[in-house]
């Protein structure tokens, strides 16, 4: 569209600093190379909100609704005449919502970085990655067809897959970012087939044709059927395995909790505010396909959803690395996101769509609040572990208090962020299921009390740290005051005209009946926690023992690690793999070599031939052409 | 016959003008010889830049000299070809052994390039004949330049005298031709009738010209004379003196002797095959870099058969792109052999070992000019050969093809072994580094572009498409 060209270069700017740092690692120094990462980022944050909000409260509206607008096109690859993959930016309220999340986001951690990753030696590395990190997640939200998203999909895998390896001398963080991206990609090829079922069968990657409610995909292809599901749910399913990877749902998510070997910084951005909310985002971009032409696909997302947010605010309750309990209450949220999606309608019943994408919206400021948190904590006490920190509120004032608010957020306390998106939800669910309504109430409960947890452990309880802890610097301490100032009043707006199904304005109202007992089981997970928590006691141990065999197994994760180290190591790799390897060692190989082999031999015969006698060369020449002769005449 | 007909040899007479001249700058220059380098060249230069503007084409002499585009085209390449294998000689010429005696160099690589374009021009087999010695008889001398080497007068006499030899089948051949058609014109397709004897006088014909382009079985006396002869003479040889005998070949497999189609087919389909195998067999095993190019030259003229099989006027266009292809990859090969044994004496393939550290860009261009001769994309070689296929393909002939890709992985895995040589392997003492002098690097810098340049031109096999010609 004419006056929005220049939205391409919101992802563009980022991706040119990427190989300016790249580039001239070598020759930059790295305070330059971080100052370029930051004004590319800035730069691109100003243009993302320009273009946001003049889609919010200009251009984007056509009476009274929103529309999805191409606002750049290019054609890429022109493979037929009907065949063409496109790259662009499309504008439309997720999109847009998403530009904001990513460029605030990327901008506060950018700056922390500064602080945090302060005499690290390979600062400017760092830098590259986070910019092409910032680059693929800002074409990823842009894209406007399925292939450029899947390009942008797996760019994102792998800037995950660098950040999370960063420190790459350390066995465990490359470690993780392998499983990272083995785990991802894994889902990935699922996506992939998903992708190219769904354009086989509606003859297009475009997301405007895919999507609309009348046009043919929606409409036309609702007759195939493979194993009794419709062609397009089995490859919206598949899609979905994508999305379920890449947000790290049951049970495709046991990399996520080892992917916080990676830089703290990194955990916040990627881990927490925005790639893990990429499988949302895919699952939201192809809502009404979902919606109209898949409900059972819908449906499974519901409940895929709704078991990760149980069973990771459960594990979340027992862990004592702080990382690793943002990272196991991330999965809990973002299961409450798919949740939220999988019981929502179309249009007048879309409640559940608009509270899913305003909780991915709160939730990327007091996620990435917390996170940025942690790390500060980190940084003044050089642990993770939660049981040998505490009483840190006396040497880290802002550092506390701006946790307590993302906390406090989390919990769904009134009035921060938090509060008014999983009101949305649970109102959501309270219409369509009864039992997901049912694990999202508890499960609210429990994010109260593991999130106190943490925090009674670490900043009141006995200190144990010895010596004084200091607070962060001021670049690392503003960020986590525009974030806890963004977790007071992101709540307050308002979604339901913004961002929509159908994209006209939603009727909400809040739900007393529903936000009343969420409120109130949120503060008894408080109190529950304090009454622990708050000063050293031997109450959790004695609960833990008394819980016995289900703690332990929250402890192990459930075992699911153990569960998919059994599967590949024992049952795949002995009964596939082995005798895969074997044949192509003896069988292929071997025949390889021996064509080798025989090439040689064969050479070595002949070699008499060229003997350096000339009237040797002669009789060759002669009885050749002699030779030739007999054939031909003989074959006429 | 008119002035204007007479310019209709503009190539030939520009040649014979640079002899003439080269010989008068013998007679005119003193102890110093060096300005012969830089007149040859230029004029040389001149004559081929000369060669590219528009010419009126037609014929002579009662059709046995014959002008038209596609000969043009030929003409020009192997010019280029020639001014190559000059940029390249200079530097060899200067050393103290061959001072005295750089005009004799011209002159007779003149020659035998004036009897080159004779060649690609006639149009009768006396013609055909006469210009075919005129090709190699100066070479046989200039084989054996470096007299001082008893391995060069080796190559000379073994070049004349197995070109002797085939001359004689070869002459053979044409009079039982004309025996037996009463015609020497290529123009005349004549063949029909001509019965078992025919085939004898085509096949001793073809053993000839097969000689020229170093076909299994009448190869033998590549390898030697090659590795015996200085690098320059060797280049022309695989090179020049190949490519206007393909082209002549294809000619008169076009048009004299169309009406033996099946009989040509089948001897082409069997040298095809057993020259692209064992040039191929023979080129894994050599440790000299002189002789390993000479087998590679000779699977290379195994693959240019795939272009002729078909009888096509895409096999044509694929066969005269090949062999334009072939002077630039081919030339830069042999100029990076060339100066790394002007500089060191070495030319085998172990004293390559480590040469990336010492000679970067050197390696760069060798590694190029392999990758060219192998086939890689992006590298314009690919190109050559994929039309090559295209043509082999479109005549039908499949179980060719099977066996021609299979060589060309083999040619890979002989071609690697110098890039390997060159890029991975230690040395203990490698080649030290050198810088080359101004000509050699402008004939490499001219190979580069045009081995990159070429594939990408699409307007190049375009025109050889438009002007070629099928059965």
């Amino acid at each position: 569209m004419p006056g929005l060209e220049h939205t391409i270069l919101i992802p563009l700017i980022p991706f040119f600093a990427f190989l300016v740092i790249g580039l001239l690692n070598k020759t930059l120094s790295p305070k330059v190379a971080g100052m370029i990462g930051i004004t590319g980022i800035l730069a691109s944050t100003i243009l993302a909100y320009q273009v946001a909000l003049g889609y919010f409260f200009s251009f984007g509206q056509v009476d009274g609704v929103f529309q999805k607008i191409i606002a750049y096109k290019t054609s890429w690859l022109q493979f037929t005449d009907s065949l063409v993959i496109e790259m662009g930016a499309i504008l439309d309220p997720i999109s847009a919502m998403m530009l904001v999340v990513i460029t605030t986001v990327s901008s506060l951690v950018f700056i922390y970085s500064w602080g945090y990753m302060k005499g690290e030696s390979g600062f400017s590395r760092f830098y590259a990655f986070l910019s092409l990190f910032s680059f693929s997640m800002l074409g990823l939200v842009l894209a406007t067809n399925l292939f450029q998203m899947y390009m942008f999909w797996e760019l994102v895998g792998v800037s995950s897959y660098l950040l999370i390896g960063f420190y790459y001398d350390k066995a465990a963080a490359v470690a993780a970012s392998k499983k990272a991206f083995i785990v991802t990609r894994f889902a990935d090829l699922g996506f992939l087939i998903g992708i190219l079922l769904l354009s086989f069968h509606t003859g297009t990657f475009d997301f405007q044709l895919l999507t609309d409610p009348n046009g043919p995909a929606i409409t036309s292809v609702g007759g195939a059927t493979f194993m009794g599901l419709s062609v397009v749910s089995l490859s919206l399913l598949l899609i979905f395995i994508g999305g379920a990877g890449k947000s790290a749902m049951f049970p495709l998510h046991i990399w996520l909790p080892d992917a916080m070997e990676g830089p703290t910084p990194v955990s916040a951005l990627i881990h927490a505010a925005t790639m893990v909310v990429a499988g949302v985002y895919l699952v939201a971009r192809l809502f009404p396909v979902f919606a109209f032409a898949a409900p059972e696909a819908l449906e499974v997302v519901a409940y895929i959803g709704a078991f990760t947010a149980l069973f990771a605010a459960v594990v979340a309750c027992t862990q004592p690395d702080i990382k690793r309990v943002l990272a196991y209450s991330t999965m809990s949220q973002i299961g409450y996101m798919m949740l939220a999606l999988g019981v929502s309608g179309f249009g007048e019943d879309g409640l559940g769509y608009t509270a899913s994408m305003f909780h991915l919206f709160t939730h990327a400021f007091f996620k990435a609040l917390l996170f940025l948190g942690a790390g500060s904590i980190i940084h003044a006490v050089h642990t993770n572990d939660i049981f040998k920190m505490g009483g840190l509120r006396k040497f880290m004032p802002i550092t506390h208090i701006t946790f307590l608010i993302a906390c406090l957020a989390i919990a769904g306390i009134p009035p921060f962020a938090g509060f008014f998106s999983k009101d949305e939800i649970l109102a959501a669910a309270l219409v369509s299921n009864k039992l997901i309504f049912g694990v999202g109430f508890a499960v609210a409960g429990l994010t109260a009390f593991y999130m106190f947890r943490l925090y009674f452990m670490v900043f009141w309880n006995e200190a144990k740290i010895e010596g004084a802890p200091h607070e962060s610097p001021s670049v690392m301490t503003i960020p986590l005051i525009i974030l806890a100032i963004g977790s007071l009043v992101a709540g307050f707006v308002p979604f339901n005209e913004l961002v929509t199904s159908n994209g006209s304005l939603l009727a909400t109202e809040l739900h007393w009946e529903v936000a009343a007992p969420s409120v109130a089981i949120g503060l008894i997970g408080i109190v529950v926690a304090m009454v622990m928590y708050r000063k050293a006691s031997n109450l959790p141990s004695k609960l833990s023992s008394s819980l016995g065999g289900i703690y332990k197994a929250a402890y192990s994760k459930f075992y699911i690690d153990e569960v998919y180290m059994f599967v590949t190591k024992k049952v795949i790799f002995n009964l596939i793999s082995r005798p895969i390897a074997w044949f192509d060692r003896n069988i292929i190989d071997a025949f390889m070599d021996m064509t080798a082999k025989m090439t040689n031999l064969v050479s070595e015969g002949i070699k008499e031939m060229q003997s350096g006698q000339l009237h040797y060369y002669a009789i060759y020449f002669a009885s050749g052409a002699i030779l030739f002769v007999v054939l031909m005449l003989w074959m006429r | 016959m008119s002035w204007e007909q007479f310019l209709l040899m503009r190539h030939e007479l520009l040649l014979i003008l640079a002899a003439v001249v080269v010989l008068v700058a013998e007679i005119a220059t003193g102890e110093d010889k060096n300005g012969i380098n830089h007149t040859a060249i230029w004029l040389m230069a001149s004559i081929t830049v000369v060669g590219f503007l528009p010419a009126p084409v037609g014929k002579l002499f009662g059709g046995m000299y014959v002008v038209d585009s596609l000969r043009l085209a030929m003409k020009n390449t192997l010019n280029i070809g020639l001014l190559i294998v000059f940029l390249q000689s200079a530097r060899w010429l200067n050393s103290k052994e061959n001072q005295g005696r750089v005009s004799e160099f011209y002159l007779l690589l003149l020659a035998s390039v004036i009897g080159v374009n004779y060649l690609i021009s006639s149009g009768n087999f006396l013609m055909f004949y006469l210009s075919l010695e005129l090709t190699t008889i100066p070479v046989a001398a200039l084989a054996a330049y470096e007299q001082y080497k008893s391995r060069s007068a080796e190559a000379g006499i073994k070049l004349i005298l197995s070109s002797a030899f085939s001359s004689g089948i070869l002459l053979f051949g044409l009079s039982i031709i004309y025996g037996v058609t009463g015609s020497l014109d290529f123009s005349l397709a004549v063949f029909a009738g001509a019965g078992s004897l025919g085939i004898v006088g085509f096949i001793f014909f073809f053993s000839g010209l097969a000689f020229k382009i170093s076909i299994v079985p009448f190869h033998l006396w590549t390898a030697d004379v090659y590795e015996g002869a200085p690098t320059n003479i060797s280049a022309y040889l695989s090179v020049v003196s190949k490519g206007a005998a393909v082209f002549i070949l294809i000619l008169t497999f076009f048009s004299f002797f169309r009406e033996l189609q099946d009989v040509w087919q089948g001897v082409i389909f069997a040298t095809a095959i057993i020259t692209m195998t064992v040039g191929n067999l023979f080129a894994i095993r050599q440790k000299n870099l002189k002789r390993f190019l000479a087998f590679s030259s000779i699977a290379q003229a195994g693959f240019i058969f795939l272009g002729v099989i078909g009888g096509s006027e895409l096999g044509m266009a694929a066969t005269v792109y090949f062999v334009l292809i072939y002077v630039f990859s081919n030339l830069a090969a042999f100029g990076v052999v060339n100066i790394v044994a002007v500089n060191s004496g070495k030319e085998s393939m172990e004293d390559y070992n480590g040469l990336y550290r010492t000679n970067p860009r050197l390696s760069l261009v060798m590694m190029l000019a392999l990758f060219s001769l192998a086939g890689i994309p992006p590298v314009a070689g690919f190109f050559g050969k994929f039309f090559l296929f295209t043509a082999a393909a479109e005549g039908g002939f499949y179980a060719l093809l099977i066996i021609a890709v299979l060589n060309a992985i083999i040619s890979l895995y002989y071609y690697l072994l110098v890039v390997k040589a060159m890029f991975i392997n230690k040395s203990e003492n490698p080649i030290s580094g050198f810088t080359s002098d101004f000509y050699t690097r402008l004939s490499l810098v001219i190979c580069v572009l045009g081995m990159i340049g070429i594939g990408f031109i699409g307007e190049i096999y375009d025109y050889l498409q438009s002007i070629s010609f099928g059965l």
